[in-house]
This record gives structure tokens, C-alpha cells and sequence, in this order.
């Protein structure tokens, strides 16, 4: 189970000379369904990674309330997943012993532990370099040993903070595909956040598109193109025109 | 074996050459142009020398010595200084806290401590390694509090999100093993002023016995090529001691640095 209620979020960063202070989000409200996917949008700036990291327990919010399953949230919990934009492997760690990690800090032993990554492992195909240092990866690799890291924990809820935003095209498209086997294979609410609208209309259920500075949600879309998706349908380009357009008078307000 | 001989000739073949050229002038203008053995000792000399202190055995001793002193001195540093830079970088008040003190008692010369080592420690090897103590100890601080600095934050972020949150944990796991190449750059760094140090210190009386005592006894008897002995000792012992540390650390903890320059 992994319902995530969003309620009248607001966020504003201060600074401590002056008494200012950023305002960086403004009233958001939606849920996320058991098991949806859903993608945040919006220009740079606009606060999503901002409120994916509130989601992760990582930064407080100024007011409102965030919950999953209607227990609030109030720090970070291996319950909730994260796959960061940046390369956060582990560099001293080898490939499975990062994917390990979660399950060493509950408790379990590392022989244990490793027999039960094994699924993860195969899941994204890295079977071949479970061994090797992050350092040998390619980025792609990388990103792929992190969602089998955030897997092994059996989050309710998987964040990721544009995970594939540092990956060249044809790497991303990969990647996009396998993610959404993931997703289909595992019970899993997954929240991601991108600025690409090509990603998000391919991926998800129902985007929230969010204004610029201060982010507010300015559209919620829903996508209902059947699966699996055609990444250049007449369907996915009308919806992606529609996004993009809506992406456009944000930037035009600016 | 008579193949890898002559591979190894092939391989370091300058570098041989260079050592052979070096020595042999050293022994031709000692021999043929100074002339004058408190001046300059031959190459020779100073194998005979060194000969005559093997034999004697006194070599071993001193040599056991010194290192007793300066494990003395590193096992302290370690033990003092690693906490205190782990303190100093984690959690900002007792960086704040610490470091006024350091920063006034940095700029001391290791050697002006020697009048106390002798006074609060006596003639004994725990003087000789309280002053290689005082070398070591900063350079170990300053990269160890620098190491953990530097963690990067999506590490930290990404280990509180996998379910590690205490601050126990986030140092063993995620904090220590991130900041150990920075660390070990700094035992380098110490190791090489704590060998000074543990020179000068029983040169100056601290210690009756080492390497270091041994030149300046012998420099008294005006055997220079006594002298000389213990200075390549000195200097080959760090060496190894280097060599030795640095093999060590890249095999065993910093394996997953190869292909990046630290």
C-alpha cells in the first residue's frame, strides 16, 4: 500500500541575515493512488524536487501536511525510496553491496542480505557486474544499480528526482522502458520528477504540472494512453503539445 | 628466472644506471678530489662502516628503537587525533570548540616541545614519542576533519532514504569509508614530519638509543662515515615505512578509487 496525500504544502526557504525569505512552494494538494504513477512537472526553479524531497523526509515543509497511508510524514524511511539525479552509489561499496546496504541497516546479515538482492540484481540487469565498483559503471549502470538499491528495501513508495536527467537519449529511452517493467512487475506508487515532457507523457498515469516560482499546480493531465505506449502516436503527440503549452505561458509569465 | 633478470634490466634500466653513475662520482671526488674523510666519506667507507655496525649489532637495536619511538608517537596520534578530527567534522560545535585550541597550538614547532617531553616524560621512549606525537597529530586532525567536510551530501541524503538515520551509523558507514582516502593522504603527510621529528628528538638528548642519537654520537666522535650510515638508514627506513603504508592502503581500503586521481 502506498497512498501519498498532499494537503495545502507550502514551503519557504529563509534566509538568516535579512529575515527574506524564498518562496518556493505555495498550497499544493493531490494524492497519489496505490500504486499510480505520477510525474512531477515544471520549469527549473519551480519547486519539484523541492517537494519530491519533503515527500522523501529530507526537507521540512513551512505548513501543511504531507501522509502516506494517513500516518504523516516526519523523516526519511527506507518505506519511502529514493533515486537521486546525481550518481549516488556508494563508491567504496561494490554493486551489490550497495543494493545490501538498506537491508544491512535493518538488521540483516550480510550473507542473508545478499541471497535476497539476488531478484533486484536481475531485475535491472546487472547480474554481470554485482561485483564491480561504481566506478566501472557507465551512468546508465549506475542509475540502474540505484533503483535496484531503492527496490531491495520493498519501498511502498519510490521516488525519483529526475534519475535519468544526466543519461544520454538512447540510454534514457532504455531505461524508461525497463522502469515501467519495474513498475508493472512490482506493487509500487511511484513519484517522479522530470522537466521532460517527452518522459513524463510516456510514463505516467497523471502528470501535475506546476507553475513557475512560486510553485503552485497549475494542471493536473491525466494520460490515458493504453500500455504499452507508443512514444510518437497521434495520441502521445497531441498530449505532449498540450503539456508543452502549458509549460509555454509559465514561461511566458516569467 | 635468468628471463625476468634480464626483463628487470631492461625495465629500470636508467634508473639503475643513474644510481651507478651517482655513486660512482661520489666515490671518485671523496676519493681523488676531497680526499678528506671528516669532510666527505667515501661510498666505500660507508659500506665499511655500515659493515662494522652490523656486525656489532648496535645497528638493530638502534633501528628497534627509533621505530619503537615512532610507534610511540603514531599509535597516539592515531588514537587522539583521528576522534577529534571525526568530532571536529561531524558536528559543528565541537568544531567550534576545537578548533581555537588547534589553531594556537598548530604553529608551534613540534621541536619546542622537547625542554617538556624531557620534563614530564624523563629520558625515556615516551618522550622521544610524545614529540612525534606533537608532529603528527595536526596533519591527522586537519585531514580527517577535511575528509568528513567534504562527504558529499547525496551519500548522507541517500543512506538516511535507505534507512540509515543515526549519526552513529551515518559515520561508520557512510561518513569514515568516504573520507578515507582524505585520511589516509594525512597519516602520509604526518609519517613524514613525525620521522623528523623523531630524528631531531634523539638528537637532542630525549633518548639515549636510535638512529637519530647515533648521528649525533658519532658526528661527537668525528665519524663521519659513521654519520652517513645512519642517515641512509634514516632515509631508506622512511622509504619503506612510506611504501609499505601506501601499498597497503590502496590494496586493502581504497581499492574503489582506482581510475580516479586522489
Amino acid at each position: 500500500m502506498g497512498r501519498v496525500s498532499i494537503k495545502n504544502v507550502s514551503r519557504i526557504f529563509s534566509k538568516k541575515e535579512d529575515g527574506t525569505g524564498t518562496e518556493a512552494l505555495r498550497n499544493i494538494s493531490f494524492d497519489v493512488e496505490d500504486g499510480e504513477f505520477v510525474c512531477l512537472l515544471g520549469p527549473s526553479g519551480c519547486g519539484k524536487t523541492t517537494l519530491l524531497r519533503i515527500i522523501a523526509g529530507l526537507e521540512t515543509l513551512t505548513s501543511g501536511e504531507i501522509t502516506l497511508n494517513g500516518a504523516p510524514i516526519t523523516g526519511p524511511d527506507p518505506k519511502r525510496g529514493m533515486v537521486f539525479q546525481q550518481y549516488s552509489l556508494f563508491p567504496w561499496r561494490t554493486v551489490i553491496d550497495n543494493i545490501t546496504f538498506g537491508l544491512e541497516m535493518q538488521g540483516m546479515k550480510k550473507a542473508e542480505a545478499r541471497k535476497q538482492v539476488e531478484k533486484y540484481i536481475e531485475l535491472v540487469g546487472l547480474e554481470q557486474f554485482k561485483n564491480s565498483y561504481p566506478y566501472e559503471l557507465s551512468g546508465g549502470m549506475q542509475q540502474r544499480a540505484a533503483i535496484a538499491r531503492a527496490l531491495a528495501n520493498e519501498p511502498e513508495v519510490l521516488l525519483m528526482d529526475e534519475p535519468f536527467g544526466a543519461l544520454d537519449a538512447q540510454t534514457r529511452n532504455i531505461l524508461q522502458d525497463e522502469l515501467l517493467k519495474i513498475w508493472e512487475q512490482k506493487h509500487v506508487t511511484f513519484i517522479f520528477v522530470t522537466h521532460s515532457v517527452d518522459e513524463a507523457v510516456f510514463l505516467s498515469d497523471r502528470v501535475v504540472v506546476m507553475t513557475s516560482r512560486p510553485g503552485r499546480i497549475k494542471e493536473i493531465v491525466n494520460i490515458d494512453l493504453p500500455r504499452p505506449r507508443c512514444r510518437t502516436g497521434p495520441e502521445a503527440n497531441r498530449l505532449r503539445d498540450y503539456v508543452l503549452k502549458l509549460l509555454e505561458e509559465e514561461r511566458f509569465k516569467r | 628466472m635468468k628471463m625476468s633478470f634480464i626483463k628487470t634490466i631492461e625495465e629500470k634500466g636508467i634508473e639503475a644506471l643513474s644510481l651507478i653513475a651517482a655513486i660512482t662520482i661520489w666515490q671518485i671526488v671523496a676519493d681523488r678530489v676531497v680526499h678528506n674523510k671528516f669532510l666527505l666519506p667515501s661510498f666505500y667507507d660507508v659500506i665499511a662502516s655500515f659493515f662494522i655496525v652490523v656486525k656489532s649489532g648496535l645497528i638493530f637495536e638502534d633501528t628497534l628503537t627509533s621505530l619503537l619511538h615512532f610507534s610511540i608517537g603514531i599509535a597516539a596520534a592515531f588514537i587522539i587525533g583521528i576522534p577529534l578530527g571525526i568530532a571536529m567534522g561531524w558536528f559543528k560545535k565541537a568544531n567550534r570548540a576545537i578548533d581555537p585550541i588547534i589553531e594556537i597550538l598548530r604553529p608551534i614547532p613540534p621541536l619546542a616541545w622537547i625542554p617538556f617531553a624531557i620534563v614530564w616524560f624523563g629520558l625515556t621512549h615516551q618522550a622521544a614519542g610524545f614529540v612525534v606525537f606533537v608532529g603528527m597529530i595536526f596533519p591527522i586532525v586537519i585531514n580527517t576533519y577535511s575528509g568528513f567536510k567534504n562527504v558529499p551530501k547525496v551519500y548522507v541524503e541517500a543512506a538516511k532514504a535507505l534507512g540509515c538515520t543515526r549519526n552513529i551509523d551515518l559515520i561508520r558507514f557512510i561518513a569514515i569509508p568516504s573520507a578515507t582516502p582524505s585520511i589516509a593522504a594525512g597519516i602520509r603527510i604526518a609519517m613524514g614530519v613525525g620521522w623528523m621529528c623523531l630524528v631531531a628528538a634523539e638528537m637532542f638528548g630525549v633518548s639515549d638509543r636510535g638512529l637519530g642519537y647515533q648521528i649525533w654520537h658519532n658526528y661527537y666522535l668525528h665519524r663521519m662515515d659513521f654519520v652517513l650510515v645512519y642517515m641512509l638508514l634514516l632515509g631508506f627506513l622512511g622509504l619503506f615505512i612510506d611504501r609499505f603504508f601506501r601499498n597497503y592502503v590502496d590494496a586493502k581500503l581504497l581499492r574503489w578509487t582506482a581510475g580516479t586521481v586522489v
